[in-house]
């Protein structure tokens, strides 16, 4: 993999994304930085989603879904022929809006990328037991659940569902994490954990995090990027967004005055 | 202020009106249910013994017991079972999980419900051609089974396709984009929560299966047979077509003998039946999400 692509996490150039006859994201250019979390921030409709969709090829499956340009993921084209899907989907991992562990016990949810990454190797008890550990030290919820490790993961509350559904990823080793709204379906209590927990996994992962909450955007993120209509309006620092937006379209989001 | 008005009332007496409208339909319905069951049970009972059941006809089948019809029959089952198990499955895993939606797949979703259509009597005679006759398996336990699994296959395609998209697609999302392939989210996710309702499809088949007649008369299934069949090459005697030859081919039958013979039957489909929805309630009972 190249380092030196200007240490840019993902760069796209010209992105346009069509559904159909429908067009979801025009000209979208990019570059966001590895190591720190990036916030993306936009109306409803305004193609937040189909962006990281995008990122990760999981829209592709739609068949209906073409898109133009380039999206590099750590300086690799991913949409070029040659690359293999699945080492795509490995290397950027996705957390959904609504938390999904998998009906199976709270270990297995944690070793399934794994376990799929190393089929036909067989991986000691030892070395598993490990890597859950691990994986659960670092989303904060190995003290909870340390005795519990074989009961199913859908009987846990929604924040810590969607805290393993950040931990199954990392044993994989990813280096990019997209988040589509990880908070939206969890109480604020629920929404500052999580949060924190993100906040903690910063310098380790490039995050590129969407969000309808706008002092989440603002507590929570380095960099911001606001979207209108499949466009990109603006993509700074995140303090400068919040108090000196360059555009009218920006402050009038920000102020609530749409969307 | 809170006395009832005329129109309470009006609304109160239609209401009584209906329910006991509905019930009595309801009732009307299962009386036939009802009926079926009580009489075999009354007239069928005395001739259920252990004799019955596992020895063979005598007397032009007017003594003796069943047992070469019962074995005919599981025989007849199972061997369908093999066949339509696996194709049926494999054929609703493919137009659930992999197939996309275009003519072609809709074409074949058309075909297998307007294969569920098709009169059992139908299915008898392309058996004939196909099986007895093209294949030279002759009549047999073999064309006879696989013609049944052809009229069963539906069910089976049918139930599972279903179980596998009751699946919610987050689970499958979720694995995607860990990087799984389609394969090894259906090993590990979709087919461990969809085995219920495809282990119910199954059943159900069974059932329907072993009460078929028509499929089987003129494929494999043969009216009196004094040995037991060796292989799927031979032929075989079958509990419905033994009712249909005890209940009207056979002068100075015993009156009591075809009950019982309708008895065992359906005590067979029932007992599968029953058998089905019990185990889907326990599943269900275990499974959470
Ligand atoms: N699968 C799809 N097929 C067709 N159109 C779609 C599909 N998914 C999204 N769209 C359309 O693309 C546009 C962008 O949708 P997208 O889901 O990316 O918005 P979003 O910014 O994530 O919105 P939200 O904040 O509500 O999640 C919308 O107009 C939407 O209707
Ligand atoms: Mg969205």
């Amino acid at each position: 993999m190249q380092e030196q692509a200007g240490n840019m996490a993902i760069r796209t150039q010209k992105l346009n994304l069509w559904y159909g006859t429908f067009q979801a994201l025009f000209d979208v250019d990019l570059d966001i930085k590895q190591g720190i979390i990036t916030s993306m921030i936009g109306p409803s409709g305004c193609g937040k989603s189909t962006f990281l969709r995008s990122v990760n090829r999981i829209n592709e499956r739609l068949g209906y879904v073409r898109i133009t340009g380039t999206i590099d993921v750590m300086g690799e084209n991913i949409y070029d022929p040659e690359v293999e899907l699945i080492q795509v989907r490995k290397q950027i991992g996705m957390v959904f809006q609504r938390p999904n562990p998998l009906p199976i016990s709270i270990r297995e949810n944690v070793l399934f990328g794994h376990h799929i990454h190393n089929a036909g190797r067989k991986t000691s008890k030892s070395e598993d037991d490990d890597i859950v550990e691990d994986a659960l030290k670092t989303v904060l919820l190995w003290d909870k659940v340390k005795d519990k490790l074989d009961k199913k993961a859908t009987a846990l509350s929604l924040e810590e569902q969607q805290k393993l559904c950040i931990a199954r990823l990392l044993p994989v080793k990813p280096g990019v994490l997209l988040m589509d709204e990880p908070c939206s379906a969890l109480d604020p209590k629920g929404t500052e954990a999580v949060e924190e927990l993100i906040w903690e996994l910063r310098g380790q992962y490039t995050i590129l995090i969407v969000t309808h909450n706008m002092a989440q955007a603002r507590r929570a993120s380095e960099e911001c990027i606001f979207m209108l209509m499949g466009k990109v309006v603006e993509h700074t620092e995140t303090g400068q967004m919040f108090v000196t937006p360059q555009h009218k379209e920006t402050s009038d989001y920000i102020e609530g005055r749409y969307g | 202020m809170f006395e009832s008005t005329e129109l309470n009332r009006r609304n109160e007496t239609r209401q009584k009106l209906f329910r006991i409208g509905l019930g009595t339909m309801t009732g009307i319905l299962i009386l036939p249910v009802v009926l079926i069951m009580s009489t075999l049970i009354y007239k069928g009972a005395p001739v259920i013994s252990f004799e019955f059941l596992f020895t063979g006809p005598t007397k032009g089948m007017t003594a003796g017991g069943i047992f070469p019809a019962l074995l005919g029959t599981i025989l007849l089952v199972v061997v369908a079972l093999l066949a339509s198990v696996p194709l049926g499955i494999a054929a609703a895993i493919y137009l659930s999980e992999y197939a996309s939606d275009n003519w072609f797949t809709r074409a074949i979703n058309l075909a297998i419900i307007n294969l569920a259509g098709v009169p059992s009597i139908v299915h008898a005679l392309f058996g004939v051609g196909a099986f007895v006759i093209f294949f030279k398996f002759g009549t047999s336990i073999l064309a006879a089974s696989l013609t049944l699994a052809i009229m069963t296959l539906p069910v089976v395609i049918v139930a599972t396709r279903e179980s596998l998209q009751a699946v919610p697609m987050a689970f499958r999302e979720a694995c995607w984009n860990m990087g799984a392939t389609r394969w090894q989210t259906i090993r590990r996710v979709v087919l461990p929560n969809a085995v219920t309702g495809i282990l119910t499809g199954v059943i159900l088949e069974v059932s329907r299966t072993s009460g078929e007649t028509a499929p089987i008369m003129f494929t494999g299934a043969a009216f009196f047979l004094p040995l037991l069949p060796q292989g799927v090459l031979d032929q075989t005697m079958a509990l419905s077509l033994h009712l249909f030859v005890v209940s009207t081919q056979v002068p100075n039958m015993p009156e009591q003998l075809p009950f019982g013979v309708a008895l065992v039957l359906i005590s067979m489909v029932l007992l599968m039946n029953s058998l089905s929805i019990a185990l889907r309630m326990y599943l269900r009972g275990k499974k959470k999400w």
